[in-house]
């Protein structure tokens, strides 16, 4: 195909890489608008995910919580975010991005909680650790994997939405498909397109290379399935 | 004299620009109509398309273990790709059409229904197999009147989360100007000065009808499957 060959010569063409408004801004941008996201939803989602599966409440609401926000396109919030009156500012798209990163992280983090092993729990209890000690010394490393995976499909899907901050005048990877579909040359679409894919791709296996770095005692292949049906449901992504 | 100077619009004015406009709905009847039923079409087509094709691929890849560890990585593959970079994919074969988007979809629902029908189909206890084998069953009607219907939950599960993402996803194909309710939110909201009723009733409408299939589903998983309803449905 044509097209395949173009976004070759494209990507070849250092100026493509360099120039104002080249790749490497673009990715830059891409990069800062998808981990400030992330960031504001780690802030957001961590604390009371884990404070309420360490409590084992509100499963059900977190797990649906979820599930509504699939039902809901990124795409439109975006927009809604950008006509509001902080809609000239970067904080439009991180806010909507954010929005979406938190359910995949509570669920995930909550159902990590859960599925600590109950026996680990009452060993810890009886060896006389206090509510603080036990998450952070017994349920926190053993929920750790479970944590990461929340937080890896949250990046994945934020690195993929920032693509569509694009169609709101955000300067992304986005930009490139966009721009390339404005000039009807679809050497750059697919230019485009390869880069995003490619960046959600390193998104992936870097954070699946972190989680099985923190991951304690024997290592579990970073890129295997989830063990439990519970643990599955809550890991099921979303595409965006 | 002030008073009622200042109850005339002046064009220097900003323009009203509310979030809630009913009005606008009725006026731009015609425009909206068109684009319900392309978001409408492009989800039904593609989340069957993808049923269709879903579930024979499970059926061959529970065959071998080798085969279904490669659709299930090839499948997580796929759902890393975003829309928008899988649309910029396919639009250099199919162009500016409804065809591009729904290859897209396919290709995402595909990989939740395989996934749910493969789960489904392994699911089914060894015992259970047996003791229809011991009564005479063939393979084919043992799948359908056996692995089938205990495979139904899982599956009718995929085709619930399958068709909710596939309504949101189709606001992506926007970008190919086969959006939907997409075009509303973008073309007639943002790209129209902004104006936000048209954003406010795109971003409504995709949630309704997600909402709408998805009860859809669960009363035909009902009928479907008489025998659970004792239980707590998940």
């Amino acid at each position: 195909m044509n097209a395949f060959s173009d976004a070759f010569v494209y990507l070849n063409d250092p100026y493509n890489w360099t120039g104002p408004r080249g790749i490497f801004f673009l990715a830059g941008q891409h990069v800062k608008i998808a981990g400030l996201a992330m960031l504001v939803a780690l802030v957001v989602a961590v604390p009371p995910a884990v404070w309420l599966g360490h409590r084992g409440r509100g499963g059900a609401f977190l797990l649906g919580l979820s599930n509504v926000s699939r039902a809901v396109p990124t795409l439109a919030v975006l927009t809604i975010f950008a006509v509001t009156s902080i809609g000239f500012t970067i904080w439009a798209p991180v806010i909507a991005l954010a929005l979406f990163a938190v359910p995949p992280i509570l669920a995930n983090t909550y159902v990590g909680f859960r599925e600590v092993d109950r026996d680990l729990v009452e060993a810890a209890r009886a060896m006389g650790l206090d509510g603080r000690q036990m998450v952070l010394q017994a349920e926190l490393p053993m929920a750790l994997p479970l944590i990461m995976t929340g937080i890896r499909t949250a990046a994945v899907q934020v690195a993929a939405t920032a693509t569509l901050a694009s169609l709101l005048g955000n300067p992304t990877l986005g930009t490139i498909i966009r721009s390339g579909f404005g000039r009807q040359d679809y050497g750059i679409v697919v230019a485009g397109a390869l880069l995003v894919a490619a960046l959600a791709m390193l998104t992936d296996v870097l954070l699946g290379t972190v989680s099985w770095a923190v991951t304690p005692g024997p290592k579990r292949l970073p890129f295997g399935r989830v063990r439990s049906r519970r643990a599955e449901a809550a890991a099921v992504p979303a595409a965006r | 004299m002030l008073s009622a100077a200042s109850s005339v619009v002046l064009a220097a004015d900003s323009a009203p620009n509310p979030w809630f406009d009913l009005s606008w709905v009725g006026d731009n009847w015609s425009t909206i109509m068109p684009l319900v039923g392309q978001h409408v079409r492009l989800t039904v087509v593609s989340v069957l398309i993808g049923a269709v094709i879903a579930f024979p691929l499970a059926l061959l890849a529970r065959r071998t273990r080798g085969l279904a560890a490669a659709v299930l990585g090839l499948s997580t593959f796929v759902y890393t790709i975003p829309s928008l970079a899988m649309f910029a994919f396919i639009a250099p074969f199919t162009g500016l059409s409804e065809t591009t988007v729904a290859i897209g979809l396919v290709l995402y629902s595909l990989v939740v229904l395989v996934r749910n029908c493969l789960a489904g189909l392994q699911a089914v206890p060894e015992e259970v197999r047996e003791a229809a084998r011991g009564m005479g069953y063939g393979p084919g009607r043992l799948l359908l009147r056996v692995e089938l219907p205990l495979a139904l939950p899982s599956i009718m599960t995929g085709l619930r989360i399958a068709t909710v993402t596939t309504v949101a996803l189709v606001t992506v194909g926007v970008i190919v100007g086969q959006g939907g309710l997409g075009q509303i939110i973008i073309v007639n909201g943002f790209g129209a000065n902004y104006y936000r009723p048209p954003i406010v009733f795109g971003t409504l409408g995709c949630v309704l009808l997600a909402l709408i299939a998805d009860q859809l589903l669960a009363v035909v998983e009902r009928v479907l499957t008489p025998w659970t309803r004792q239980r707590v449905a998940a």
